[in-house]
Order: structure tokens, then sequence, then C-alpha cells
């Protein structure tokens, strides 16, 4: 049983293998399933799920695999119109929970019975409804109800009524969102993904004690006792993170300056630079741009060997003369064009990825983002779990 | 399908072993999915791996479960220099090294010298206990890797002695993960996971009841509506724990603060009253009290 559900947790990249399958047949043999549609949701979950960026997904795979099961009977079916909104009772938490400004806001929206009205239609469309869920009541989402800062609790119906319970189920809430692999990321979750650069090497002074090589040694030397020291372990990789600032980055600051936290707390040698849309002959050490901390490309070039990694953090989007044009540049004069400066850096530079915050699916809209993606050999990854991930793993490989 | 679940259930390996269930106890408030997933991992004898936010449970529920199926608990705290082996067991050879050198005569016997790890106490126990390893993943990577064979057939070999160790009877195995590495797939595929979702804020109220019972509801509403408005603060490094929220709590109730004072500093002092026990880094304090500058210049 459930072949058919285990073929599409797979299909969507949940992975399950056949012995956790056979976990859940075993479960559900011991009686553990309960004939209750929720336990099972929670047994399948533990069974199939082993991380939680992947329970969002299997939340939805969930419902699209049940849904026929789980059509609520008939005469629940029309819970709109059999169990009628409690709408003193929404009335009141609006009362107790909204300020003035929202209020207000609802009444822009056409006041409190036209909203009574779409959550009515929202309800309605929402039987028939398989996928997207930026509509759903309950996810708080971008539906209105949610926008407007209804506590999501209120427009929980079901809790309330008791009877329309089966309009919202529990994977349907997709409660595990946040932690899917492809949405943004926070600063733990992005050092997380950091740590794929971890390689240890023995380097420095030697000061801690080889006890393996010790004994050997010793026993060797007839039970006369021979220290061997050898250096400890270090993270030796080493880091060169170039940061695009300003202008169209003003909307992915935040999200940079966190990859850049995580960034710093990961590797002892990192060095940053800024630059602004993109590099030319010189490379800046504070965002501010002063000529005091202005430092020579070339001599960036120079200073670092090819072990070092270069990960350049950027939106790639300019005007197209910024990249190839001479003096295409909007802060300086440059004698040689974007592209020639991005083409050095990359050679000398072989481990180098592009790591782009702007979600992957608009790349293609932009030229610049081409030609820069192009240039990296398609090495350009979005600033998310997924896209950090096969940075990193493509910089150790 | 829904039918083909009735099938009389094959649980001839399960005979005999009384199916406890946890349904969480008198101070811990468990959540469904939560019950289901220990209840999994008690009647199929397997582990349970359970992740989260730091301070929602993780470690207490093993204490929990223990407490409420009337197992003991055995913890295993393990850390950046934890090895597998030594929850097996270790040979003390420089005892043994010593003794040899002043002729005592325990030395003869090398299983003197075999000191038990936590998984061989497990083992050995009398009553299946429950077996808590804590924070897997500060261990080394291959730290899960080397207990895959332990944990799955439950018995392990001693070299020195020649003997092997097997489980009496199965313990109860929960294993917490602050999420610092991966742990390898194949370890992963032999467990139940179970993510301890941060409470809602109805968990949340059956929780302060647990720990608090009866105290002021309107001090509580006013608490509760201060936390999660400052767990929502975008940019806090790091964001409040259930456990920060009840030793606040404490201290509100210790200094007595009343409601009124947690109202103000919505209208104007943005600053909840004690919140050092809440905010636990400089930079979180300092972005509040700018937030809370700008928001009074504004107001």
């Amino acid at each position: 049983m459930f072949i058919g559900f285990f073929l599409a947790l797979r299909a969507a990249g949940v992975k399950p293998s056949l012995r956790e399958y056979l976990t859940l047949q075993e479960a559900m043999q011991a009686g553990l399933g309960d004939y209750d549609i929720d336990t099972f949701y929670y047994l399948a979950r533990a069974t199939l799920v082993k991380e939680e960026r992947f329970i969002d997904k299997f939340d939805r795979v969930f419902a699209e695999s049940f849904k026929g099961i789980l059509q609520p009977k008939p005469e629940a079916l029309n819970g709109v119109e059999a169990t009628p909104l409690p709408e003193e009772w929404l009335r009141l938490q609006a009362e107790k929970l909204l300020t003035d400004a929202e209020k207000a806001e609802i009444e822009a929206l056409g006041g409190f019975e036209k909203l009574m009205e779409t959550l009515a239609k929202r309800l309605e469309e929402q039987k028939a409804r398989h996928e997207g869920g930026s509509k759903w009541i309950g996810t708080a989402g971008t539906s209105p109800f949610g926008a407007n800062g209804y506590n999501p609790e209120g427009v929980r119906i079901g809790q309330q009524t008791g009877r329309n319970r089966a309009a919202v189920k529990i994977w349907d809430q997709r409660a595990f969102r946040n932690l899917a692999a492809d949405v943004e990321i926070g600063t733990r979750n992005m050092k997380l993904a950091l740590r794929r650069l971890r390689r240890f090497a023995r380097e420095g002074a030697a000061e801690a004690l080889d006890l393996a090589d010790t004994i050997g040694s010793t026993a060797r030397n007839a039970g006369f006792l021979d220290l061997k020291m050898v250096p400890e372990r270090h993270n030796a990789v080493k880091l060169l993170l170039l940061l695009d600032i300003g202008g169209s980055m003003d909307d992915h600051i935040a999200l940079s300056e966190q990859l850049f936290t995580a960034a710093k707390g990961e590797f002892k040698h990192l060095v940053h630079l800024y630059f602004h849309n993109c590099p030319y002959d010189t490379l800046w050490t504070d965002a501010r741009f002063r000529s005091a901390d202005a430092v020579p490309t070339y001599d960036v070039l120079h200073k670092y060997d090819p072990s070092w990694k270069l990960i350049f953090i950027g939106d790639a989007a300019m005007s197209p003369y910024e990249l190839i044009q001479p003096g295409g540049g909007i802060s300086s004069w440059n004698t040689e064009s974007g592209q020639d400066w991005l083409r050095r850096l990359v050679t000398a530079f072989p481990k180098s990825v592009w790591i782009n915050p702007v979600p992957e699916k608009h790349w293609n809209y932009t030229q610049s983002t081409k030609i820069i993606r192009d240039m990296f050999g398609n090495r350009m990854y979005g600033l998310t779990l997924e896209g950090l991930d096969a940075a990193m793993h493509r910089l150790m490989h | 399908m829904a039918g083909s679940w009735g099938r009389a259930p094959d649980l001839g390996y399960l005979r005999g072993h009384a199916l406890a269930r946890f349904e969480g106890t008198s101070s811990f408030v468990a959540t469904d999915d939560l019950k289901v997933a220990v209840n999994a991992a008690v009647s199929l004898q397997r582990p349970l791996l359970i992740k989260g936010e730091p301070g929602t449970g993780k470690t207490v529920l093993a204490q929990e479960v223990a407490r409420a199926l009337g197992k003991d608990l055995i913890s295993w705290h393990v850390k950046s220099t934890t090895k597998a082996q030594q929850g097996l067991y270790e040979y003390d050879a420089v005892s043994r090294l010593r003794d040899s050198q002043l002729g005592d005569a325990r030395v003869h016997d090398i299983g003197n010298y075999i000191i038990h790890g936590k998984l061989w106490d497990a083992f050995e126990a009398q009553n299946a206990p429950v077996l808590l390893i804590d924070e897997i993943d500060k261990a080394d990577i291959e730290f899960p890797n080397d207990l895959l064979l332990e944990l799955d057939r439950m018995e392990f070999f001693v070299y020195e002695t020649r003997q092997t160790i097997k489980a009496k009877q199965r313990p109860v195995i929960i294993i917490t993960s602050n999420n610092e590495k991966e742990l390898p797939d194949a370890f992963l595929r032999r467990c139940f996971f179970h993510y301890i979702k941060f409470p809602d804020r109805e968990t949340m109220e059956r929780i302060v009841e647990v720990h608090y019972p009866g105290m002021k509801q309107l001090l509580l509403r006013e608490a509760l509506t201060a936390f999660y408005e400052l767990r929502e603060l975008p940019g806090l490094k790091k964001r409040p724990s259930t456990s920060e929220f009840l030793d606040w709590l404490k201290l509100l109730m210790a200094e007595d603060i009343g409601p009124e004072l947690l109202r103000e500093k919505s209208t104007g002092k943005l600053i909840p009253p004690l919140h050092g026990a809440l905010l636990k880094n400089e930079q979180d304090v300092h972005l509040f009290e700018r937030l809370a500058f700008i928001h009074r210049r504004g107001g």
C-alpha cells in the first residue's frame, strides 16, 4: 500500500528509501496508524522525512496524494452554508486584535461584510484548490486575512466551530515552509552550508601530542620514552569574498550581510573587498568607497595565490555597457571593460563562484546576468540553502 | 485504501512486549505529532531523532519519556571530542601498565580494565531504560556512522575480552541534534524523526500552565503578546526560546511586575522589563533600544 505516495515523494525529491517505506508498513501493522488520518500523517512524516527542510515538500505531496480519500462528506462539504461563520466571534476578535489603522484598512477593503464575503468565497475555492497556497486561509501568507494582521489562529475557523475541521488540514497549513531548502536562509543555516568548505590540515607549530606515534616510537626505542608532536588541525580553506554594494543591491543587503557574518564566523583566512556593480581596476576594503580604502585589483591578483577560493556576491544586474564597454563604469572612468577585469579574476582564481541573491528564475531576463553567468561557466548560484550548498560543493571539487 | 489498514497486524516480534504509550506528562506538554513519533519509536524499537530550535525542550523530552514509561534514564552527553567507542567501552591501558609495575594481581585479568560505556550500561540493564544521546551533532562527522551497527543490532563485540554484549531488552533511544553538522543518510534511515516546531500561542499557554499553574491570566496574556512580538522582530541574532520565556515569566512574577507595565511598553517604552532574560546578545539589545528610540521619536 501507499506505493504511489512513496513514489511521488521520491519524485518530489524527498527521497525516502525502501527501508523507511518498510518501516512505515511495519508501524501501520503494529497499529500505530490508528485509522486516523492525522495520526497517519504524523507517523508517515516521522518515518519518511529525516530533515526538516523536506517537511514542506512532504506536506505538499501528502496533500496531493491523499486528496481523493480526504474529500469531506457531502454535507460537510458545504461547510460555508452548513456552518455560517461565527461572525460575532470574529468581530470580537477583530476588536481585540486590530489597531485603529488596521481597522481603517479593512474599511478600505470594503468593510467587514465585504471581507466576510471574500472569506466565504475563499472557503469555497479551498475545496477545489489543489496547489499553490498563496490564498489559503490560515497560512496567513499573502491572503488579505493574514496581511491585515488578523491573528492567523482567528482565521482558522475550523477549530472554533469544530465542524469545518476537514477544511484546513495540518499538512495544508504548511507550517514548515520556512525550513524548506529553497527559501531564503538565516545566518545559522548559512554557516551550516559554509561548513561544506572545511578542509582541515595540520599547519604551523607542532604543539599537540601525537599519541599513536609516541607509543610506536617508544616501543621501537625499547621502552625509552620518545615524545612526538604534531601541529593542530585548522580549517585551511582561504576565502576571498567580493561583495557588490549599493544601487540594485540595496534590496539584498540584509541577506548579504547575513552571509558575510556567517562566513566571518567560519573562516580564519577570510579577506573581503567591495565593489560597485562590477569590479574594475580598484576594489575597496570598506563599503564607503573612500580613496583611502582603495586597493588596486592588480594587487589582489598578485597577493593571493590560486589556492584562495573566490566568491562574488552580487545581483549581476547592470547596464551591459558597464560590463563590455571601456569607460562604461558608473563610478569612475575605466580604460578596460568590466568583462576583462572579471575574466582576469576568474582566471587567477580557478576556484570561483558567483552567488546571486536574485531568485534564479529572474536571471534570464537581465542581459548582464547572462553574460556574467556564461563567463563563470554556469558557476552562478542563488543565495538559498540549496544554491549555497551547490556553490560550496563546486568550490571544493 | 483506507480499508486495507485494517489488516490484522502481525505483531509476533512484539508479543509479550508491553506497549506503554507516551501521552505527555504533568510537567511536559507533548503535541500530537510528537506523541505519534515517540510511540512509533518505542513500539518499533528504533531510535528517535529529535531536532528543533534551541530551548524547545529536546533534552527534557527524554527525561519525560523515561518518567512517563516508568523507565530509568541513561544520558550520554556528546562533546566535540567524544568518540563512538567511548559509548561502548574503553580499555584503560594506563592503569593496567601502572598495576603491572606495582605487581598488582588484578593485572592478569584484562576484564578489570574494561570501563563500561553508556551503551553497555543501557544494554545490560534489567529493565530496558531510556538512553539519551544528547547533541549528537557536536561530535566528529563519523560518529553516527560508527554507531550504526550497534544501534541497529543492539550488540557489540569487546575485542579485549572476546565477548559479545547483547541488549537484554532493547532500550528506547532518543537522540537530539542541534543541526551543527549534517547526519549521514545511513544513520537517518534507521531513525524516526521529529522536528520540534516552536510552540504556537495556544501550546505555549499550556506549557506555562504546566510550569506555573494558576498564573494570572492578564499578566500571561500581556507577556505572551510581548514575547511573540519580540520573536517576530526582524534582524534578531538569537530569538528567545521557550525556556527563556519561562525564565522571564518567573522573573516577572518574582519582581511582581503588573500587566499594565507590560502593556505600557507597546505604547511608548518598547523594551519589556527585565529583557535580559530574553535577549542574550548585546547587538540584539542594542537593536531593540534603537527601535525604541525611533518609536518614541515617531510617536
